[in-house]
C-alpha cells in the first residue's frame, strides 16, 4: 500500500480521540500494529499552542501521524488548521475534513473539494473525507488528491457500511487510487468487509477508544483487516443462487 | 513534625486536614493572594460520584473514591447525599446502555420514578440510571470550609509565595507539593486537559441532585449548587489543551444546549459566572503520589479532585509520618 510515495504495511489506520486516558491509546496503538494515527487540531489548539503536551504524546508514539481538521465547517477554517498542523506536525499529510451537517457530521462536499484544491496548490497531500458520491470522488482526484477515504457510515455511528453498492462502485471506478474506509465502521466483522471489497485500508477510531477494552479492541481489528486483505487477495468466490455439494454426488457408491 | 504544603486547592487542603489531623505541625503556601483565586478546583463539579465515573474511570477511581462521601461530610456541611441521576434522550437511549455497562451500583428508573426524583422532569424522560449512594458538594463553599477548620486547627496560611523554592531544613521537615498543574516544572509528564464550566441561576426549574445528560458527542452535567437556591453548576468540556483562561463560544453553546435540552426553563436563567482552566493529569489520568526531589508529590486527579484528594491525602500523610518513623530509628 503506497500513500503518496510512502510504502506502508499495516492497513489499519487509528484516531487518537475519545480514549480513556493518552496511555491506553499508546496500548491501543501498539497492538493494532498500526503505521498511521490522526490526530486532531482544531480545538486542542487553543488560542496559541496550548495543545503540545497532547501532540508531543502523539509524536511519542513513533508512528506517522496524519493531522485531521476534524471540527472544521468551512474550506476556510479547514485550510487554516491544515497550515497549521504542517508546522506542528512537520507533514504535508492532512486528513481534510469539512463537516456540512451537525446531526450527522457528513462532508459539505463542495467546501471540501474547495479546500482540497487550495491544498493541494499549497504542496499538501491531501486525504479527503468524502461520502461514497462518485462524482465528488472524481473532483477530488481532479483537485489533485490521491487518496480518498470514503465514509462506510455516519462518523461514530458504528452502522458498519450503509450503502456496500456504493462503496463498490467507487473500488471498480477507481482501481488504482488507494480507498479508505474512514468512518462509522463499529466492529472487526465490518472492517473484514470493507477489506474483502478491496479497500486498501480502514481507519477506525470510536470502535476501539469505547470498546470496553480498547486495547483487545485494537487487536481484534487489526486481525479482521488482515483477514479481510487476505480474502481480497485470494479471490472470493461470488455467491450462488443454488446450493452446490463440496464433495461430488457423482460415483458414490450405489449401496441399494 | 512540621509540614510544609504547597498549594491551596483541593489536594493541598485536604492533605492539610490529615497531616493537622493526624498531629503535624502544619503550613500552607499558595501563591495567588487568595483562597480561590487560582485552584482549579473552584471551577469543579463538585459530584462525588465513584460509580459513575467509572464510565470512564478505571477501577482505583471508584475504590479510592468511595472513602471521599463520608470524608467530606464529617468535615464540612455543604455535602448532600442526593445520589446522581444518569439521563438520554429518546434518540440516544444506546448511550444509557453504554454507561450502564460501564458502571456499577445504579438502579434503571422509568418515566415514573424520574418524575418521583425530579419533578421538574416529569414526563420530560423516560429512561435513566439512579446512582443513589453518590453525593454531590459545593466545591467553592466545602474548600472555603476546610481552609476556615483549618485555620481553627491552628495551620498557618501564607497567601502570595511562590513555594517552588520551599524546601526541608531549618522551619519545616518536609513538603508536600500539591500545585496541581504549576507543577509541571518538576514533573514533566503532567499534561493539562481544559474544562470549560457555567453557574447559572434560574428559579423556574428545581432539581436535587447532579443529572448527567448523556449524548454521544457531547456529554455533560448540571450540579445544583444546595447553597444557593436556584445556583446551578453546568459543566464541563473536556479538551486536550493546557490553556487556562478563555471559555470559546462553541463550548459555551455546547454546555447551555445541554441545560436547555434538559429542561427549556434554563433558557431564561441567568448567567452568573462562566469559567476555564485545567485539570492536572499523568498519561494514564491516574492521580500520582511520589518522592522527587526530596519533597512529597500529590497530582495527576484530573477530572476527579473532589473525589481522590481524601484518599490521597490519607496515603500521603501515611507516607509523610511513615518517613518520620524511619528517621527516628
Amino acid at each position: 500500500m503506497n500513500f503518496y510515495g510512502v510504502d506502508l504495511n499495516c492497513r489499519l489506520m487509528l484516531g487518537t480521540a475519545q480514549y480513556p486516558s493518552p496511555a491506553v491509546m499508546a496500548e491501543a496503538v501498539k497492538a493494532s500494529g498500526t503505521e498511521v494515527v490522526t490526530v486532531s487540531l482544531r480545538r486542542e489548539s487553543g488560542a496559541g499552542r496550548a495543545g503540545q503536551d497532547f501532540w508531543s504524546l502523539i509524536r511519542a508514539l513513533g508512528v506517522r501521524v496524519l493531522p485531521n481538521t476534524a471540527g472544521c465547517r468551512s474550506a476556510k477554517e479547514a485550510v487554516t488548521t491544515a497550515r497549521m498542523a504542517r508546522e506542528v506536525f512537520n507533514t504535508k499529510w492532512i486528513k481534510l475534513e469539512v463537516i456540512g451537517e451537525e446531526d450527522t457530521l457528513q462532508p459539505d462536499v463542495f467546501g471540501l473539494v474547495e479546500a482540497a484544491r487550495i491544498l493541494a496548490e499549497d504542496g499538501f497531500e491531501v486525504f479527503p473525507y468524502t461520502t461514497e458520491d462518485l462524482v465528488v470522488a472524481e473532483r477530488l482526484v481532479e483537485a489533485g488528491c490521491r487518496v480518498l477515504m470514503p465514509w462506510g457510515a455516519p462518523i461514530g455511528s458504528a452502522q458498519g457500511l450503509n450503502n456496500a453498492f456504493g462503496l463498490r462502485a467507487l473500488r471498480a471506478h477507481f482501481p488504482e487510487v488507494p480507498l479508505v474506509v474512514d468512518a462509522g465502521i463499529g466492529v472487526p466483522s465490518h472492517a473484514a468487509r470493507a477489506m474483502e471489497m478491496g479497500y486498501d485500508a480502514v481507519l477506525i477510531n470510536t470502535a476501539i477508544a469505547k470498546a470496553g477494552d480498547p486495547v483487545a479492541m485494537a487487536a481484534a481489528f487489526a486481525r479482521a483487516v488482515e483477514a479481510g486483505r487476505l480474502a481480497w487477495e485470494a479471490g472470493p468466490m461470488e455467491p450462488r443462487e443454488m446450493a452446490s455439494p463440496s464433495t461430488p454426488v457423482i460415483g458414490r457408491a450405489d449401496l441399494a | 513534625m512540621r509540614v510544609t504544603v504547597i498549594g491551596a486547592g483541593v489536594a493541598g487542603l485536604a492533605c492539610a486536614t490529615v497531616l493537622a489531623e493526624r498531629g503535624a505541625e502544619v503550613e500552607v503556601i499558595e501563591r495567588s493572594p487568595d483562597l480561590l483565586a487560582d485552584a482549579c478546583s473552584r471551577h469543579a463539579g463538585g459530584m462525588l460520584a465513584p460509580w459513575c465515573e467509572l464510565e470512564s474511570a478505571e477501577e482505583p477511581v471508584a475504590r479510592l473514591g468511595a472513602e471521599a462521601i463520608d470524608w467530606w461530610e464529617a468535615r464540612v456541611r455543604e455535602v448532600w447525599r442526593q445520589g446522581s441521576l444518569v439521563l438520554a434522550p429518546p434518540r440516544d437511549r444506546a448511550e444509557l446502555d453504554r454507561f450502564a455497562r460501564r458502571t456499577e451500583r445504579f438502579a434503571r428508573v422509568g418515566g415514573e420514578e424520574i418524575a418521583e426524583l425530579e419533578p421538574d422532569l416529569a414526563e420530560r424522560f423516560c429512561a435513566g440510571l439512579l446512582f443513589a449512594e453518590e453525593a454531590h458538594l459545593c466545591p467553592r463553599c466545602a474548600l472555603k470550609s476546610l481552609a476556615q477548620r483549618l485555620r481553627e486547627m491552628g495551620v498557618a496560611f501564607r497567601h502570595g509565595v511562590d513555594g517552588r523554592e520551599a524546601g526541608a531544613g531549618a522551619s519545616t521537615d518536609l513538603v508536600i507539593d500539591c500545585r496541581g498543574f504549576a507543577a509541571r516544572d518538576s514533573l514533566p509528564e503532567l499534561r493539562g486537559v481544559k474544562g470549560e464550566m457555567l453557574l447559572v441561576r434560574t428559579r423556574d426549574v428545581a432539581l436535587n441532585r447532579p443529572v448527567r445528560l448523556l449524548h454521544p458527542r457531547i456529554p455533560l452535567y448540571i450540579v445544583p449548587r444546595g447553597a444557593e437556591d436556584g445556583l446551578y453548576m453546568v459543566g464541563a468540556t473536556m479538551i486536550e489543551s493546557a490553556e487556562r483562561d478563555r471559555i470559546t463560544a462553541r463550548s459555551m453553546v455546547e454546555l447551555l444546549n445541554a441545560a436547555y435540552a434538559l429542561h427549556p426553563a434554563f433558557a431564561e436563567a441567568e448567567i452568573v459566572d462562566i469559567g476555564a482552566d485545567v485539570r492536572p493529569a499523568f498519561p494514564d489520568n491516574m492521580p500520582r503520589l511520589c518522592w522527587r526531589n526530596g519533597r512529597l508529590y500529590v497530582n495527576g486527579l484530573y477530572r476527579h479532585g473532589f473525589l481522590l484528594a481524601p484518599a490521597l491525602a490519607r496515603m500521603a500523610a501515611d507516607a509523610a509520618l511513615g518517613k518520620e518513623a524511619l528517621y527516628a530509628h
